[in-house]
C-alpha cells in the first residue's frame, strides 16, 4: 500500500540506472562462479578402477551467462514494475478479485470438460490428484487461513479417512457412497479429539503440537498391525462403483452393460475423477458459503483476536472446535476417495511431508484465498510432473519455483481479502 | 461480613436501591504477594457515567479485568443488576458469558479490532450470538433459510446506525486497521454497543485523541447515556473528559479507593490532590502544575 503509493506521489523516478544494475549483477555473477566451481566445473568419475576428476568449464560459464542476465533482467523488471502503480501483478490480483464469480465458473467448466477433450489415462490421472489437493488445500484452509489456526498434522485427518473407508469396505463391503460421510464423521470426530488439548495454544506451540499429533496417528498405523495391518497397509480395497454398478466386464449389473456401451478401463478413472471434483467443489462452495455466517465470521475474527472475541461474548472454543471439526472432517473425505482410488492403503502415504505440502499450498495461495488453492495446488502437483523429463532436476526446480513465488508475492499469491459483506456497492476502480 | 449477603440473599432487596446497575464489594485481586485491588467498592448506577480515576498502576484495568472476567477476584463480588434480565453475579461467570449473557460491554486500552476485516463485519461478529441463535447456530444460513437473512438485515441496520452515528457510514467497507485511529477508537466503542449491552465498560477512550475528537467522544458518551439509556463505566486520564462528563468519579491509589463522588467533590478532596500530585502540595510544584491545577478548579460542569 505504501509502496503503491510512494509510486504514484514521484511518477518521475523511474530512472534505470544501468551502471549500478550491472554491477549488481556482477556480484551475483561472481556469487554464482564461486558455487558453481565445485558444484559445476569439478566434477568426480571413474577412469577405470581410478577416481578422477573432469572439467567443465563451459557449464560454469553457461551458469555465469545466465546468473548474470538474469539478475539483470530482474532489475530491469522490477524497475519497471514500480513506475506502473504497483506492478503488472498486483492489477492483474485486483482483475481477478472482481471476476471472481466468473473466474470461478470457468474453472468448473473446464474441469467438466476436461475428460471430454482429453480422455487420457495419465491426464486424467494428474487431474484427479490435482483435485485431491485441492481439496485437501480447502480443507486446511478453514483452519489456516480463516481461523489461524497453524496446523501441521492436517494429514492425519486425511489417514483417518482413508483409513475409515479401507477397513469398513474390506470388513463389511459396505458402499463408498455410505461409508464416505461416516469418514468425514470419523475425521472430524478426531478433529474435535485434537481440538481440546489445544485450545489454550496459539502459534508456534499450536504448530509443535499439531505435527505431534499427526506423527501419533502414524505412528498408531504402523504399530497397530492388527487392526490396520501395520506398515503393510491394507490391500484389495473395494474399488468404486457407479451408485451399486460395478466397472468390469460383465454383461448383467455393470456399468458398461447398464448404459449399453462398452467396457474400457478409463470409464472408472473418469468417475473417479467427477467423483473428486464433485467433493471439492462442495467443500469450496461449503466454505464460501460459511464466510457469510455466523460461525466463519467468528472464525475470521478469531484469526484477528481472540481477546476482543471474548469480550463480544463469542465461545473461542466452540469456533475453533467447529474450524477444526469441519476442516477435518473435508480431510477425511479427501482421504476415503484416496483410498477408493489407489485400492491401497499404507502408512506411508501418510508423512509429515503430505501435511506440509498441503499446508504449502494454503500458504503459497494466501492465506484464506480459496482460488489462491487452486492456483497454488496447480504450482505443487502439476509443475513438478511437467518437469519430470529434467529427472533428478525436477525437485531442485519445484524448489526454485516455491521461492521465487514467495520473494515476489510474500502474501501469496492472491492474499487479497474480500469482505464478506457490503454496505456500497464496489468501487471499479478504487 | 463479607459474604454476608450471598449466604441470605433476602438482603439483597433491602440494601440495594432501584438505580443500582454494578456493585462491586470488597472486591481483593492478588497476584502472588502483589496486591492490585485491595478491599475495594463502589457502585455504577444506571443510566449514569462512572468515571474510574487514578495515577497510572493503580489498579484500574485491574478492576477493569475483574468486571469484564479476564480475571476472577481472590476475593469479593461483583454484582450486576440487569436492566431487563435481572441480577448476575459476574464473579462466577465464566470469562465469554459476561459479554454473552449478562450483557457487559468493554473496549480495551490498546484498542483490539479485527484488522483485516471490514468496518461493517467488525460490527456484525459483535452480534454473533443473536445471529447465531437466529441461524440455529448457522445451519439455516447454510441452508439459505429465510430467518437468517432476515436476522442478519437487522444485524446490518443496527450497525448503519452506529456508523452514522460516529460518522463511519461512507467507510464501512474499509479494512478496519486502515482507519485513522480515532476512528478505530469510535469504531471499538460502536462495536461494544452492537451487543447491546447493559453496562458498557471503556477502558481510557480519550487516549491519543486531539482535541476536537475528544469533544466528539464527549457527546457520543452523553449520546449513549441519554438516548441508549447504557450506564458507561470510564477509566480514563484525560480529565477534561472526566469532569465534563461523568456523574460519578471513583478514585483509586495503590489498588484502594481514595474518594468517591461527584467531580466537584472529587476535584476539591485533599487527598485526591495528595495521591495525584505527592504530599508538598505548594512550594514544590512546578508552575506548569499549578496551572492545571487552577484551570481545573475553574472550570465548572
Amino acid at each position: 500500500m505504501a509502496d503503491m503509493k510512494n509510486a504514484v506521489a514521484t511518477p518521475g523516478q523511474g530512472g534505470f540506472d544501468v551502471g549500478a544494475a550491472l554491477k549488481e549483477s556482477g556480484k551475483a555473477a561472481f556469487v554464482a562462479g564461486l558455487l558453481g566451481l565445485p558444484l559445476l566445473a569439478l566434477k568426480a568419475d571413474n577412469f577405470g578402477s581410478k577416481l578422477g576428476l573432469v572439467y567443465r568449464w563451459d557449464a560454469l560459464f553457461i551458469a555465469i551467462a545466465a546468473v548474470f542476465v538474469g539478475r539483470f533482467l530482474l532489475i530491469l523488471l522490477s524497475g519497471r514494475q514500480k513506475k506502473s502503480e504497483g506492478g503488472v501483478f498486483a492489477a492483474f490480483g485486483k482483475g481477478i478479485h472482481s471476476n471472481m464469480a466468473l473466474i470461478g465458473l470457468a474453472g468448473l467448466v473446464i474441469g467438466v470438460l476436461l475428460p471430454v477433450v482429453y480422455p487420457d489415462r495419465y491426464v486424467i490421472y494428474i487431474a484427479t490428484t490435482f483435485m485431491i489437493y485441492v481439496m485437501l488445500g480447502w480443507g486446511l484452509n478453514i483452519v489456516v487461513g480463516l481461523a489461524g489456526l497453524l496446523d501441521l498434522g492436517y494429514v492425519a485427518f486425511y489417514a483417518v479417512g482413508a483409513y475409515s473407508y479401507a477397513l469398513i469396505a474390506s470388513q463389511f463391503g459396505w458402499s463408498f457412497w455410505v461409508v464416505l460421510p461416516l469418514a468425514g464423521l470419523f475425521a472430524a470426530f478426531f478433529g474435535v479429539i485434537l481440538g481440546f488439548p489445544v485450545l489454550r495454544l496459539r502459534g508456534d506451540y499450536l504448530a509443535i503440537v499439531t505435527l505431534g499429533f499427526g506423527e501419533i496417528i502414524r505412528v498408531i498405523l504402523i504399530n497397530w498391525t492388527d487392526f490396520t495391518g501395520g506398515p503393510n497397509g491394507i490391500s484389495g480395497i473395494p474399488p468404486i462403483t457407479f451408485f451399486g454398478l460395478p466397472f468390469k466386464n460383465g454383461d448383467h449389473g455393470t456399468f458398461a452393460s447398464f448404459f449399453g456401451i462398452a467396457h474400457s478401463p478409463v470409464q472408472r478413472i473418469i468417475f473417479l475423477y467427477f467423483v473428486i471434483l464433485t467433493l471439492a467443489t462442495l467443500t469450496n462452495l461449503f466454505t464460501q458459503r460459511m464466510r457469510k455466517l455466523p460461525v466463519g465470521r467468528a472464525w475470521e475474527a478469531l484469526r484477528e483476536d481472540e481477546i476482543a472475541c471474548r469480550s463480544l461474548g463469542i465461545n473461542p472454543t466452540n469456533i475453533k472446535l467447529s474450524a477444526f471439526a469441519l476442516g477435518a472432517m473435508f480431510g477425511g473425505f479427501a482421504g476415503s476417495f484416496f483410498s477408493v482410488r489407489a485400492g491401497f492403503v499404507s502408512p506411508e502415504s501418510f508423512t509429515f511431508i503430505e501435511s506440509a505440502v498441503i499446508l504449502a499450498i494454503v500458504v503459497l495461495g494466501g492465506m484464506g484465498s480459496q482460488l489462491g488453492v487452486v492456483i497454488a495446488a496447480f504450482f505443487v502437483v502439476i509443475l513438478p510432473e511437467v518437469f519430470r523429463e529434467f529427472e533428478e532436476y525436477r525437485m531442485l526446480l519445484f524448489g526454485l519455483a516455491m521461492m521465487v513465488i514467495m520473494v515476489w508475492r510474500p502474501n501469496g499469491l492472491l492474499s487479497f481479502r474480500e469482505p464478506t459483506i457490503r454496505l456500497h456497492p464496489k468501487k471499479e476502480s478504487a | 461480613m463479607l459474604f454476608h449477603d450471598l449466604t441470605r440473599p433476602g438482603t439483597d432487596e433491602i440494601k440495594v436501591s432501584d438505580d443500582s446497575l454494578l456493585e462491586i464489594e470488597h472486591v481483593t485481586m492478588r497476584f502472588g504477594g502483589l496486591v492490585a485491588i485491595d478491599d475495594l467498592s463502589f457502585t455504577a448506577r444506571k443510566k449514569e457515567i462512572t468515571a474510574l480515576i487514578g495515577p497510572n498502576g493503580a489498579g484500574k484495568t485491574t478492576v477493569f479485568n475483574c468486571i469484564t472476567g479476564f480475571y476472577k477476584p481472590t476475593v469479593g463480588r461483583v454484582m450486576l443488576t440487569h436492566p431487563r434480565k435481572g441480577r448476575y453475579y459476574l464473579e462466577r461467570m465464566e470469562g465469554f458469558k459476561i459479554a454473552q449473557q449478562a450483557d457487559v460491554a468493554r473496549t480495551f486500552q490498546n484498542i483490539r479490532l479485527f484488522p483485516r476485516m471490514s468496518v461493517l463485519e467488525n460490527l456484525i461478529v459483535a452480534q454473533h450470538n443473536a445471529l447465531m441463535k437466529a441461524s440455529a447456530f448457522s445451519f439455516a444460513g447454510l441452508l439459505f433459510m429465510n430467518r437468517y437473512a432476515k436476522a442478519e438485515k437487522e444485524a446490518v441496520e443496527r450497525a448503519k446506525y452506529w456508523l452514522n452515528k460516529v460518522g463511519l457510514y461512507d467507510r464501512a467497507d474499509w479494512d478496519a486497521g486502515n482507519l485513522p485511529y480515532g476512528d478505530q477508537r469510535r469504531l471499538e466503542i460502536c462495536r461494544a454497543m452492537c451487543i447491546q449491552p447493559a453496562v458498557l465498560c471503556l477502558d481510557e477512550p480519550a487516549a491519543g485523541l486531539n482535541p476536537r475528537e475528544s469533544l466528539e467522544l464527549n457527546e457520543l458518551l452523553l449520546g449513549i447515556r441519554d438516548h441508549e439509556g447504557v450506564g458507561i463505566l470510564l477509566i480514563e486520564h484525560d480529565m477534561s473528559v472526566v469532569m465534563q462528563i461523568s456523574d460519578h468519579v471513583v478514585v483509586l491509589d495503590h489498588g484502594r479507593k481514595i474518594s468517591d463522588g461527584t467531580p466537584e467533590f472529587v476535584r476539591n478532596d485533599p487527598t485526591v490532590i495528595k495521591a495525584y500530585l505527592g504530599e508538598s502540595e505548594d512550594e514544590d510544584l512546578p508552575q506548569t502544575v499549578k496551572n492545571d491545577l487552577a484551570r481545573n478548579a475553574g472550570k465548572d460542569v
